[in-house]
């Protein structure tokens, strides 16, 4: 930990943050992929939860993922200091105390699983403390600060929340789930690295070991190409299963086109041709590939809404 | 006699408080629905009539 942010965290007094500064603990922004997602898992199932369950597990995954975020910025409150994308967080901001954050995270995800398990089933439940545990303990406290492979693997935190919208409704974990799981997991490293290649200094101030400190940009750029590859492979594919159908093949087809013109031309980029025009195509593939994941969770909504009315698939 | 002008730590205090009262307020409302979805369902039965012999 830096002076910086010795001297920043020693600012906070307990019991004076504000209501807002906990809500900021949350990481909102995260938590509304993590909303729709768990939405389209749920409401993708053959099985129909009554509206105002469905309410309730969304409520409940949100605030399980709230929590991981909690802990995650208990964790990294050292880190997060030094970064300039992250020091406004509360923490490093001396609104919120260590010890309050993890208060806070800690209370929020065991009732959130708690929850979860009464307003639905204990799979899904299991699941989403699976979930935060695998985001703290895997990703933060293990993984992240050890190997450049940190965002592959700590990527399937983020990739849960389908299957437990799906496991809520059914009951079950089943191949449409694990698909939805596969798009995300597979779409989170290009989607990171993109931001690493222009906010590296982020992440060397802060020590680490992202691809592009350990391995270097040029090998980043290789694995963006090759992750986007293979994640095009299985998105495209995931369209002739029971997820699929042509609404989705459509969509797929034109977002993996962009995403794979974009990965292209990172890969064919040197770091001079990157600095001269300030990242401009790196910052497209990362905007891109927001689009792209809300691209292909609301085609599989559409092709379960089709199903519903029997003009879904590909029967 | 006036009052002393609120600082800034009591606006911040009152919009946590408010914030919290919400949001449990909230809670009680969504337990109260959950309750009522679930025992609107078919399948639902009293406790009493779940056991033999009662």
């Amino acid at each position: 930990m830096s002076d910086a942010s010795l001297n920043q965290a020693s600012t906070a007094q307990p019991g004076e943050a504000g209501f807002g500064d906990f809500f900021a603990l949350l990481k909102p922004r995260v938590m509304v992929l993590v909303v729709f997602t768990a939405l389209v898992g749920l409401l993708a199932a053959p099985v129909a939860l009554h509206p105002v369950e469905a309410l309730a597990t969304i409520l409940f995954i949100a605030v399980g993922g709230g929590a991981a975020g909690a802990l995650n910025m208990w964790w990294e409150s050292d880190i997060d200091a030094v970064m300039k994308r992250t020091a406004r967080r509360p923490i490093p901001a001396g609104k919120v105390t260590r010890d309050e954050a993890f208060a806070f995270g800690i209370t929020l995800a065991a009732f959130s699983v708690v929850m979860l398990w009464l307003a639905t089933n204990a799979l899904a439940a299991a699941i989403l403390a699976f979930t935060i545990f695998f985001y703290v303990v895997i990703y933060t406290i293990g993984l992240k600060r050890w190997t450049p492979q940190n965002i592959v693997i700590g990527g399937a935190a983020g990739a849960f929340p389908p299957m437990i919208g799906w496991a809520a409704a059914t009951g079950t974990v089943s191949l449409e789930s694990v698909l939805m799981f596969a798009l995300i997991f597979m779409w989170t490293p290009p989607h990171f690295w993109a931001l690493a290649l222009f906010m590296r200094g982020d992440y060397d101030n802060a020590g680490v070991p992202m691809l592009t400190v350990t391995h270097g940009r040029r090998a980043t750029r290789i694995h963006i190409l090759v992750y986007t590859v293979l994640l095009a492979a299985l998105a495209l594919g995931a369209g002739f299963t029971q997820i699929g159908g042509p609404v989705y093949l459509a969509v797929a087809l034109v977002f993996n086109a962009l995403f794979l013109r974009d990965a292209v031309a990172i890969w064919r980029r040197d770091e001079a041709m990157a600095e001269a025009d300030n990242y401009r195509v790196e910052k497209r593939a990362f905007r891109l590939s927001l689009w792209y994941l809300f691209a292909h969770f609301t085609a599989i909504l559409a092709e379960a809404a089709l199903r519903g009315a029997g003009l879904g698939g590909w029967a | 006699m006036s009052f002393r002008e609120e600082h800034e730590l009591h606006k911040r205090r009152f919009g946590r408080n408010l914030g919290l009262g919400l949001v449990l307020a909230g809670f009680v409302a969504l337990v109260f629905g959950l309750t009522v979805a679930k025992v609107s369902t078919e399948d639902f039965r009293m406790p009493t009539q779940q056991g033999e012999g009662y």
